[in-house]
């Protein structure tokens, strides 16, 4: 599936880099290091830390997009540094698990 | 084959422009075409590194060479130093402060986290003075 995918699905754009980019799995958590040492190159990323390193950890960790769950805000210097690196936001309503089922439950979309 | 040398300060204390040396080494490496893989294990180093210099060290330095076999990082800081070497490199133990944990860091897996995605990783610190991690990943693996 391809980031804009996931628009369909009901996600919000927040910041469009590369729509068009390939999403091949899902990862949730909040603590970077963590996400920086397990999060799969091209995953999307679900989290509720709407900050500047959170922009940082996706660039250095190859991730496709972040998904900011339960409406969360980020805040401007982070939305700068995404459209400097070039990164892909959305947000959703939805808790992360519920955000994360129904992107693995859409995954295949387009194979 | 030549080696390249490049040379980045990191800052102290400035969330703000944590990341910016790695991404900076990121472009670099793609520049240069070296592969996803071997790019995205150095980001992941040097991300860490700078980010336990910013917290722990009051900045520091990051020096790379790349050369036909390897990228070799050194990371130098003049920061306190770890008393107990192998308690830092233990998962999940940390020593950051709570308003640096409420950043979404401090989950102790930083020093683990660099010995993970390199090929060598030599950590050496003296109390008082300061730390040296070096660090290789090798280009053909």
């Amino acid at each position: 599936m391809k980031v804009k995918d996931l628009i369909n699905l009901g996600f919000e754009s927040v910041h469009e880099a590369d729509f068009e980019r390939d999403v091949i799995c899902v990862y949730c958590c909040d603590l970077l290091s963590w996400v920086m040492g397990r999060a799969p190159a091209d995953s999307a990323w679900i989290t509720v830390m709407g900050n500047m390193n959170a922009v940082a950890v996706s660039v250095l960790a190859d991730i496709a997009v972040i998904i900011l769950a339960e409406n969360m805000v980020i805040d401007d210097a982070a939305i700068a540094k995404a459209k400097e690196q070039g990164v892909n936001i959305l947000r959703t309503d939805k808790p992360a698990f519920e955000a994360a089922l129904l992107i693995h439950n859409n995954l295949d979309v387009d194979e | 084959m030549n080696v390249l040398e490049l040379h980045y300060d990191v800052p102290g204390d400035d969330f703000t422009r944590a990341g910016e040396a790695s991404s900076a080494i990121k472009n670099k490496l793609k520049q240069m075409g070296i592969s996803p893989n071997v790019i995205r294990n150095v980001a992941i180093a040097t991300y860490e590194g700078e980010i336990n210099m910013v917290i722990h060290a009051n900045g520091g330095t990051i020096d790379v060479a790349i050369d036909s076999d390897a990228v070799t990082l050194l990371l130098k800081d003049t920061g306190d130093g770890i008393p107990d070497v192998e308690l830092a490199m233990r998962e999940g133990y940390t020593t950051a402060k709570e308003e640096i944990r409420a950043l979404g860091f401090g989950a102790g897996m930083g020093l683990p986290n660099m010995k993970k995605y390199t090929d060598e990783f030599e950590l050496t610190s003296e109390v008082g003075k300061g730390t040296e991690v070096k660090m290789k990943v090798y280009l053909n693996k």
